[in-house]
């Protein structure tokens, strides 16, 4: 199948409970390879849970799941071999330092000793820890703890990366710091599987967005696609001259005007088609539009929509 | 398959490097042991504590009761204690280490780093592996440094060069099959605490055989467990070894023994390592 060649993760019918507590039930994904795909969900909803299969921490009840070409089930070796995993707790030894950490994980992937001193030292660079890299982990704030977790997932230079929440507890230089490194892998050609709290960081990084809800993806596109789907987008248009207000207002029935603004607010769900429709239909009338601007929901709209019912809630039982 | 076209690494990068993430884990173990030396000194203080104890306190009646070429006085009574003594307290410094091991394989099994390596391409035995080899070289400082004091306090073995090299090589023997013994004790335990309880029977055998006073001063029902429990064929060995006497039987019955303890206690580690998804 050609789906199942383009893509770095392809599962279908993913389900696991934990005892009588349903917390997958038959999740269906497929990421495209040197894609970002991100995993939205409120608490609870099986994102972890998700990220532990596909990393093989974790046994599926049922479903097949390929992850960089190789089954999950049978060729689990293969997959640890082209992955890498920076959990949503952390995963560094608390009681060696930063440098020790990451040698140490040079030396499992078996680098040559150089390489790995040269590796250590540029990620100790790109992760700004330079100035702690001979102090125990167990010294290290939340925010330098998560940035050697990362750092230590890098080193083995994996194709799929799996990043559970990688930017929780980051201050907002350091956050932007990851994001930038998140596309330059992207760029060079990793597969990057992410979950996060902060909708803006998928709405930044995501090539792709599925929300997760009781147990299934719920929705999933693009961000774009994603905002279309929720009420609450319009356009707004901004006149040089009240004529043009009162002109538009009377063309364009539904919209809301703003006299003091000398704005008018058009419901609209942000297509290209329906924008297009809408100049026409001012341009075959003459109306001067001083400022034309498309206001899409958010994704905090779009989760809030799709998740209502259970935000506050676990996953269903049966 | 057209799947292999995309993914990489080729048939050798898959291969697995035991010896090389066993030195790797190894390496991680020592480092952390240097780094919480409090562990360490605990490990060969209790030991020593007992030494000092069961020859100084404990010594000079307990001597006097050994029977046998008795010397006159409590000092002789004293100095024979301490040559009967040593072989178990020798004996003990390792179960104190092995009760070590239970206690940071449980500590590293609570660490996050423990469910990265699951996800890593190693040879996950390695894992298990570097903390064995870590406990055996913990075991043999432990060891000299509690001979040494040993010595001091009148131990006086009989041994030529022959006999202390295969008593080292059995030590070293027992250490390795009771440490994978305490790699599954430290995984079953579900907190630190119980990895430090559940050891403790190791560290209480000897006193229930040979170790401290000759089985036969011992009621029947007990006696019996004394004789068939390992520990005594161990410390019999240990002690004929140390002492240049014969062992008979009790050298082939300790070799089994350990045998026994160290596959059992490797596959049941091993088992509890590869369970799929236990935390
Ligand atoms: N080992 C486990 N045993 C029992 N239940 C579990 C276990 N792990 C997770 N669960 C349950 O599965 C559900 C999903 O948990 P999961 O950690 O995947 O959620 P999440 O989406 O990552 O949440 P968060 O946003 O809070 O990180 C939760 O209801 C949780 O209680
Ligand atoms: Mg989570």
């Amino acid at each position: 199948m050609t789906t199942r060649q383009s893509s770095a993760i392809a599962v279908t019918g993913l389900r696991k409970s934990f005892g009588d507590q349903v917390v997958l039930d038959g999740l269906d994904l497929t990421v495209r390879r040197g894609t970002v795909f991100s995993l939205l969900g409120a608490n609870g909803a099986g994102k972890t849970t998700t990220v532990k299969i596909l990393s093989t921490l974790l046994s599926a009840d049922a479903g097949e799941v390929q992850v960089a070409g190789h089954d999950l089930a049978r060729e689990p070796d293969a997959v640890r071999a082209a992955i890498g995993v920076t959990g949503q707790f952390s995963a560094v030894d608390n009681l060696l330092t930063g440098e020790e950490n990451l040698l140490l994980m040079a030396d499992l992937h078996h680098l040559a000793r150089g390489e790995g001193r040269r590796r250590a030292a540029q990620l100790l660079e790109q992760f700004d820890l330079v100035e702690a890299s001979r102090k125990p982990a167990s010294t290290y704030s939340g925010g330098m703890r998560r940035r050697l977790d990362l750092a230590m997932t890098l080193v083995g230079s994996p194709q799929v990366i799996f990043l559970d929440e990688p930017t929780t507890g980051l201050d907002p230089r350091s956050r932007r710091n990851m994001w930038q490194i998140i596309r330059d892998l992207v760029a060079g050609g990793v597969t990057i599987f992410l979950t996060t709290q902060y909708l803006e960081e998928a709405d930044e990084l995501a090539d792709r967005i599925a929300v997760l809800d009781h147990g299934r993806v719920v929705a999933e596109g693009t961000a774009e696609e994603l905002k279309r789907r929720i009420p609450g987008g319009h356009v707004r248009l901004r006149f040089a001259a009240p004529q043009g207000l009162d002109a538009a207002m009377g063309l364009l029935g539904q919209a809301t005007r703003d006299n003091d603004a000398l704005a008018l607010r058009v419901p609209s769900d942000g297509s290209l088609r329906s924008l297009k429709t809408l100049i026409d239909r001012l341009d075959d009338r003459a109306i001067e539009v001083d400022e034309l601007s498309v206001h899409t929901p958010d994704l905090d709209d779009v989760f809030l929509a799709l998740t209502g019912d259970s935000t506050n809630e676990k996953v269903t039982t049966r | 398959m057209s799947t292999h076209t995309l993914t990489g690494p080729a048939p050798a990068g898959l291969r697995f490097h035991p010896l090389r993430d066993s030195a790797t884990m190894l390496r991680r173990n020592l480092k952390r042991m240097l780094r919480y030396p409090s562990m360490t000194v605990m490990l060969v203080g209790m030991p020593v504590v007992f030494l000092l104890l069961f020859v100084y306190v404990f010594g000079g009646t307990l001597g006097a009761g050994l029977g046998g070429p008795v010397h006159s006085g409590a000092v002789g009574g004293r100095a024979e204690y301490a040559n009967y003594v040593a072989p178990a307290i020798i004996l003990m410094t390792v179960t104190s280490t092995v009760q070590g091991t239970a206690i940071s394989i449980a500590m590293d099994m609570t660490e996050g780093i423990i469910a990265r390596f699951r996800t890593m391409h190693i040879a996950r035995v390695s894992v298990l592996t570097g903390h064995v080899l870590g406990s055996v070289i913990q075991a043999v400082f432990s060891l000299v440094i509690v001979i040494g004091v040993a010595l001091l306090v009148g131990f006086r073995p009989a041994a030529g060069l022959g006999g202390w090299l295969a008593a080292a090589g059995f030590l070293v023997l027992v250490t390795f099959a009771l440490v994978w013994l305490a790699v599954a004790l430290g995984q079953v335990s579900k907190s630190v605490e119980t990895a430090s309880n559940l050891p403790m029977p190791l560290v209480l055998l000897p006193f229930l055989g040979s170790g401290f006073v000759p089985t036969d001063s011992m009621p029947a029902g007990l006696r019996w467990f004394a004789e068939y429990q390992p520990f005594t064929p161990i410390i019999e060995t240990l002690r004929g070894l140390l002492m240049d006497k014969p062992i008979g039987n009790n050298g082939w019955i300790a070799l089994v023994w350990c045998a026994v303890i160290a596959l059992g206690g490797y596959l049941w580690s091993k088992r509890l390592f590869n369970r799929v998804g236990s935390r």
